[in-house]
């Protein structure tokens, strides 16, 4: 039975106004505008736009802005907002073999067509905390060489004249979209890849961790790693090839992994493939491992690691589907904290008095009262006893 | 220039320059919004290790507009990534202006060529940035 409970309208509303006063902080510093965060704070508004699934900068600065800074907040107002737009054209595939370097390297060969470019990276910084950065100071330009880039070839499809790592080859097969299909498990490696370029980068991120640490080892080398801006074309009716639209900042990353090989298949190198939004290079090699441990069934692998269960990996990935179950259990559950409390106090009660059965049996009934957990609920005492040791 | 390179510059433009490019070129003619201008999604496909099967990676906002001259109705249309309407509509207005045969010589020449060196330029110079963090690796010869 549900009761309804009404109130709160004024303590809401008072929380969100005192909220709004503590994002805005002290009134006689300078409010932050949200073209400073898009500028300033550029990777935290890249992983925003990466994992709410929807690329633009400026809304996931305001979004940033909104929440306080709180990413997770920031992707879920994001989300929100993707709902109310409509969709008018899929893209054609990026090509990021066009993409323009501004950061490139390879973790396999040394010396690649186009060479290893580093880009603004932290990497090789010491990681001491820089307390000019406390101090206002002048910040001087980036160095710039004599010349233009050479061309960097993508790293994969140009060292591998022997077979030796797999080919990935397009059969025109339309992909999944999981915005318009919810996901139906098992699913296949599109849908799969769609689901991690959206997951949490924390997440993503332990979980190839653990396949590092082996569970479910796959021996990854970085065998690329390409951070630039793509163009991205749309076909429209009005032009007869593909438009060009603008150009969005992409990291993608080809792990090379080992395959002992199988009955139909000779050892090669396999592949993990990670793709995000933005400059967001841990990210996508996280994904990159992650995408590789869920082709463990695939490649006959034994799926025996967290890592390699597909419906485990992928059904937790989302913050925003993560944190809004978790959130839910602030709501109110008077009445049902209200039935618990009924439960156990006819319990303690039974345990009190020694009944005909002994003190055995109204023990063991107590313990499957605690036991009740959400799967255990449905049950009736008999199994609940089963499953609780 | 055909359409399809014009509409490509045009999105890779800022809209403030698109906007003292248009003004400069003073064509002085009116136009009417036949569709649009609008703000929707485009979804962004990726392909699995760069050149396998597509997959859906997430979406990005994408406006778009179609205007008509008034004089001849001639029609031009626009598709710029992000939420800017007014860009959009400029792409299109552009874009039909270029259709008519009198004005294409000249929005070509005195709008497109510059914009095309700009963009160019800015590139070349993003590019020489990220030359400079390229790896010069030597050799230490050890012993003799």
């Amino acid at each position: 039975m549900y009761v309804a409970v009404k109130g709160g309208e004024q303590a809401i509303a008072n929380a969100h106004r005192w909220l709004a006063d503590r994002r805005r902080g002290d009134r006689d510093r300078a409010e932050l505008s949200v073209d400073q965060l898009a500028g300033q704070l550029n990777l935290a508004v890249d992983r925003v736009m990466a994992e709410a699934s929807l690329y633009d900068p400026e809304l996931a600065a305001l979004a940033l802005k909104q929440a306080s800074g709180d990413l997770v907040e920031a992707v879920f107002l994001l989300r929100a907002y993707r709902t109310t737009l409509p969709r008018l054209a899929e893209t054609v595939a990026l090509d990021t073999g066009a993409m323009r370097i501004e950061r490139r390297i390879s973790a396999t060969y040394k010396d690649v067509p186009g060479g290893q470019v580093l880009g603004p990276t932290y990497d090789y910084t010491h990681r001491l905390l820089d307390f000019l950065q406390l101090a206002e100071g002048e910040v001087p330009e980036p160095a710039r060489a004599e010349a233009a880039l050479e061309a960097c070839p993508p790293i994969l499809e140009q060292l591998d004249a022997e077979g030796l790592i797999e080919r990935e080859v397009d059969d025109g097969a339309a992909p999944y979209d999981i915005t318009r299909d919810p996901p139906d498990f098992p699913v296949d490696r599109a849908t799969r890849l769609q689901m991690l370029a959206r997951g949490d980068e924390g997440y993503l991120l332990a979980l190839g961790y653990s396949t590092q640490r082996g569970y479910g080892r796959n021996h990854p080398f970085a065998g690329e790693i390409r951070i630039g801006q793509v163009e991205v074309e749309i076909v429209v009716e009005e032009h007869d090839g593909p438009v060009c639209i603008g150009e969005i900042a992409i990291s993608e990353c080809q792990m090379i992994n080992q395959f002992a090989g199988s009955r139909e298949m000779a050892p090669q190198f396999t592949r993990g493939y990670g793709l995000a939004f933005g400059r967001n290079e841990r990210k996508a090699m996280a994904m990159a491992l992650v995408d590789r441990a869920l082709r463990a069934e695939e490649l006959g692998e034994p799926v025996e690691s967290p890592a390699q269960q597909a419906e485990f990996v992928l059904a937790h990935a989302d913050s925003v589907e993560a944190s809004g179950f978790v959130s839910h259990l602030k709501l109110p559950h008077y009445v049902d904290f209200q039935s618990e409390l009924e439960l156990l106090r006819r319990l303690r009660r039974a345990h009190g008095e020694p009944q005909s059965g002994g003190d055995e049996d109204s023990s063991e009934v107590a313990d499957g009262g605690s036991g009740a957990q959400a799967p255990a609920d449905t049950h009736p005492p008999s199994e609940t006893e089963q499953v609780a040791p | 220039m055909n359409p399809t390179q014009r509409q490509r510059l045009l999105a890779l433009t800022p809209r403030d320059r698109l906007e003292t490019g248009w003004d400069e070129l003073a064509l002085g003619v009116e136009y009417r919004c036949v569709r649009g201008p609008d703000t929707g999604m485009a979804m962004v496909r990726g392909r699995m290790g760069g050149t396998g099967n597509a997959f859906n990676l997430g979406e990005m906002t994408l406006s778009r507009a179609s205007v008509a001259l008034h004089d001849d109705g001639t029609l031009g249309h626009g598709w710029v990534a992000g939420r800017d309407h007014r860009h959009a509509e400029l792409i299109a207005l552009i874009d039909a202006c270029a259709r008519r045969p009198d004005w294409a010589e000249r929005i070509d020449a005195e709008l497109m060529a510059p914009l095309a060196r700009e963009l160019d330029a800015a590139r070349e110079q993003t590019s020489r940035t990220a030359a400079a963090t390229r790896v010069d690796f030597f050799t230490l010869v050890r012993g003799e």
